[in-house]
């Protein structure tokens, strides 16, 4: 929990949930895990209001309370996930690969469950088939069974997983509804400091069967939609659709799985061609259920099965696909390897190399794109030939020995390259001691990916400094967008129109202009930032699963 | 004579001091760098926004890029206006309804939401015998399926209460979850609030809001 993750954390909980959120949250992520007493101590905020925001953190997966550190008597602690609170960032690709997947019925079931955290079956199915139905022709509703099937499709290939249950904790009496599986022996057991992943649970991803017969309802335009609604609510009686108390979450490993396989393909393709990335596509899809989320490699597959395994419409013949495959097992970056002779050849897809690789590649990048191309030279050869003193560095480098030496300089002053001491005696005497250049990946990853968090950061705080100035000149547009809107549902002419749209001048409308430009800058940044973000952050973790 | 040669001629390594500021005492030449290539002294703090030479690259722009820019500007003013959003209670001035007329009312949402208590710690709950306590804004009470039920055994309950004013508040406004599970520890811990509250409500008189998690002026109750 870096300064710069918490940071980050703050300005991303203030956009999404206010500020007393982001006060709350802040307050948990730097002290750690403490209870409800002393966060209101603390943070001097009203009882009303941190109730409230812990609800909302807890509501969202951002926040996990057990019970205290002195026993079960104690009381609850809150404990504030930094991570969880990071993936807000991405929550937009989430959404767009869920499109991609299962359309536009997938994209607004993804995009439920992340603006609420957790909810039921029954209610996203009601609400997603509502909003496809607003948004298609009129008379055509969508079908509850439709979203029902889709909502599987996604349980099924692991997108979406059942919330845990709580931990019952002492003398609580266990008020879980009788579908989820409470743990045997959790009451008796002595506090457990670990909380328990949903994946600890067996019913993790079975679907309940739901009940659920209708179709979407369009909503009606009304002025005083209020009371509509609340008389239609009144009318709508508590249906119960057998799966009470039975609340889904997001799968983001899963999702995460799966940009790792996008990137892998795409960095295939880029590298080689694109009949290679098909391969590599399809040995990918043949081991999607049988490679473990932290495992090193696939299992090794033979080329007869990769090769009847092939999209239709890729008829290459088998010794065509053979030579693609011994290209890709000689590339220097180590995607595919083989593993064995029989059945042809038997081939994995080496996962934690391809993503050390592309994170190597990254760093690689971005010394050439702040420091040139020289300068990425010499970084280069220092990752391939570990350590090299000054004078082998300017000779490999072919570069003159006065720059290579500022280069290397401004290098070490970023603390992209380290000096590594090897003495000859005892006593580390400077004339008789080595002084060796060395560049650590993994070290540097963590840096790289801590100015990442930081360049987020700045970026959010820019677009909220824009806004800000501009907040005058935007209430105005909205005012007057609102005005137009509800002149032309009540029927007005044109001229009525151009009166209250010549309301904002020219200049204003052009400096409106340039803040949009400005802000939609911003925000594509932030999320092109957060592909960088998740390849450091993927290699980071396999680097963890594997030591 | 030849030792004493020798000695004059290496550099001042031992004797530093006195022999000049820029020696050093280990043989320079061992890190690459000579007297003449040391870099400048600094003058001061180094420059907010640096020069730089190399610009950054441009950013990506595509079909999926401009939709997920989209998608994400879309999901903040969703989220700023869903329920989760809380905001610091702030009195609303006559000025903010005038314009939120004009805004759509159909976009405000359900503006309340009841977790599933059964997954949240019962400490979570507001609590109902504040009369501050209230969940809900001054909009029009919604009420919500859920709550019918509540809102009818509160109705049974209170009127075994002896605080008739109290109770026509809480019907009022959207009442606070049931909290008769609460456990001894949290009702003593809870109680020692609602005491420091109590005297503060009855016996002060701040002629504007003390606590801030009240909406509208209860100043009906506080005077005496």
């Amino acid at each position: 929990m870096t300064a710069q993750e918490v940071r980050l954390c703050g300005l991303l909980l203030r956009e999404h949930f206010g500020e007393v959120v982001e006060k709350v949250g802040t307050h948990l992520l730097k002290s750690g895990a403490q209870n409800l007493r002393t966060i209101i101590h603390e943070t001097g905020l009203s009882v009303d209001l941190v109730k409230k925001s812990l609800c909302v953190l807890v509501q969202h997966g951002a926040s996990t309370f057990s019970s205290g550190r002195k026993g079960p008597g104690s009381p609850t602690e809150y404990h504030a996930s930094c991570d969880r609170i990071l993936r807000i960032l991405r929550y937009p690709r989430y959404i767009y690969t869920a499109k991609t997947l299962y359309g536009d019925t997938g994209e607004l079931i993804i995009e439920e469950l992340l603006q609420r955290g957790h909810t039921m079956m029954s209610s996203t199915v009601k609400t997603v088939a509502d909003r496809l139905t607003q948004n298609m022709a009129e008379g055509r509703t969508m079908d509850y069974s439709e979203v029902s099937s889709t909502f599987s499709k996604l349980v099924e290939t692991h997108f979406l997983q059942r919330c845990p249950p709580l931990p019952r904790v002492g003398n609580k009496d266990s008020s879980a509804p009788s579908e989820t599986p409470a743990t045997p022996g959790t009451p008796a057991a002595p506090v457990n400091t670990a909380p328990p992943t949903p994946e600890s649970f067996p019913e993790c991803y079975k679907v309940p069967s739901v009940t659920l017969i209708g179709r979407g309802k369009r909503q009606l335009a009304s002025e005083d939609g209020e009371e509509q609604r609340s008389a239609k609510r009144a009318k709508m009686d508590p249906e119960t659709h057998g799966d009470e108390g039975i609340y889904w979450q997001v799968n983001f490993e899963r999702f995460h799985l799966h940009f790792r396989d996008q990137t892998i393909i795409s960095a295939v393709a880029n590298k080689l061609d694109q009949t290679s990335s098909e391969i590599v596509r399809t040995m990918l899809r043949m081991s999607e259920v049988t490679t473990s989320p932290m495992a090193t490699c696939t299992k090794p597959l033979s080329a007869n099965e990769i090769f009847r395994s092939l999209p239709p419409s890729y008829n290459i013949l088998r010794p065509i696909l053979d030579q693609y495959l011994t290209l890709l097992v000689d590339d220097p970056m180590e995607f595919v390897g083989k593993a064995g002779e029989s059945g042809g050849g038997m081939f994995v897809v080496n996962l934690h190399r391809a993503l050390a690789n592309l994170a190597r590649a990254t760093l690689e990048s971005v010394v050439q794109e702040r420091f040139g191309s020289r300068s990425a030279r010499i970084f280069r050869l220092l990752l391939r030939k570990r350590h090299l003193e000054q004078k082998q560095v300017e000779d490999f480098a072919m570069i003159p020995a006065k720059e290579a030496k500022d280069m290397l300089y401004t290098l070490l002053s970023q603390n992209l390259v380290q000096l590594q001491e090897i003495p000859k005696t005892p006593d580390y005497a400077p004339s008789r001691t080595f002084y060796l250049y060395t560049v650590n990946q993994l070290p540097t990853a963590r840096m790289l990916l801590q100015s990442c968090y930081k360049t987020v950061a700045n970026l959010v705080e820019r677009r909220l400094f824009e806004t800000k100035e501009s907040k005058r000149l935007l209430e105005k547009s909205q005012r007057i967008e609102a005005i137009l809107a509800s002149l032309q549902a009540s029927g007005a002419e044109p001229e009525q129109l151009t009166e209250v749209e010549e309301m904002i001048t020219a200049p204003e409308k052009q400096q409106l202009d340039t803040l949009r430009l400005h802000i939609n800058k911003l925000d594509s940044a932030e999320n092109q930032v957060d592909e960088t973000i998740f390849l450091l952050e993927s290699y980071i973790n396999s680097t963890n699963a594997s030591s | 004579m030849v030792s004493c040669c020798q000695e004059q001629r290496r550099p001042a390594a031992m004797a530093g001091k006195g022999r000049g500021v820029g020696a050093f005492t280990f043989n320079i030449d061992a890190l690459g760098i000579g007297r003449g290539n040391m870099p400048e002294a600094r003058v001061g703090p180094s420059p907010l926004f640096p020069s730089t030479d190399f610009k950054p690259v441009p950013l990506k722009a595509g079909e999926d890029e401009d939709y997920m820019l989209a998608l994400k500007q879309e999901m903040r003013g969703t989220m700023q206006r869903l329920p989760y959003n809380i905001k610091p209670q702030s009195n609303k001035a006559e000025v903010e309804r005038y314009t939120e007329r004009y805004l759509k009312q159909s976009q405000i949402d359900d503006n309340e939401w009841t977790p599933d208590w059964n997954l949240f710690p019962k400490e979570l709950m507001p609590r109902r015998k504040r009369p501050r306590a209230k969940t809900g804004t001054k909009k029009s009470a919604k009420i919500s399926r859920k709550d019918a039920e509540n809102i009818l055994t509160k109705l049974d309950e209170l009127t075994n209460k002896d605080d008739p004013e109290k109770s026509d508040e809480e019907t009022e406004k959207k009442p606070g979850n049931e909290d008769e599970e609460e456990e001894i520890e949290e009702e003593e811990y809870e109680e020692d609030i609602e005491e420091e509250n109590d005297y503060i409500e009855s016996y002060f008189d701040n002629g504007e809001d003390f606590a801030a998690d009240s909406d509208d002026n209860m100043d009906g109750e506080a005077t005496y």
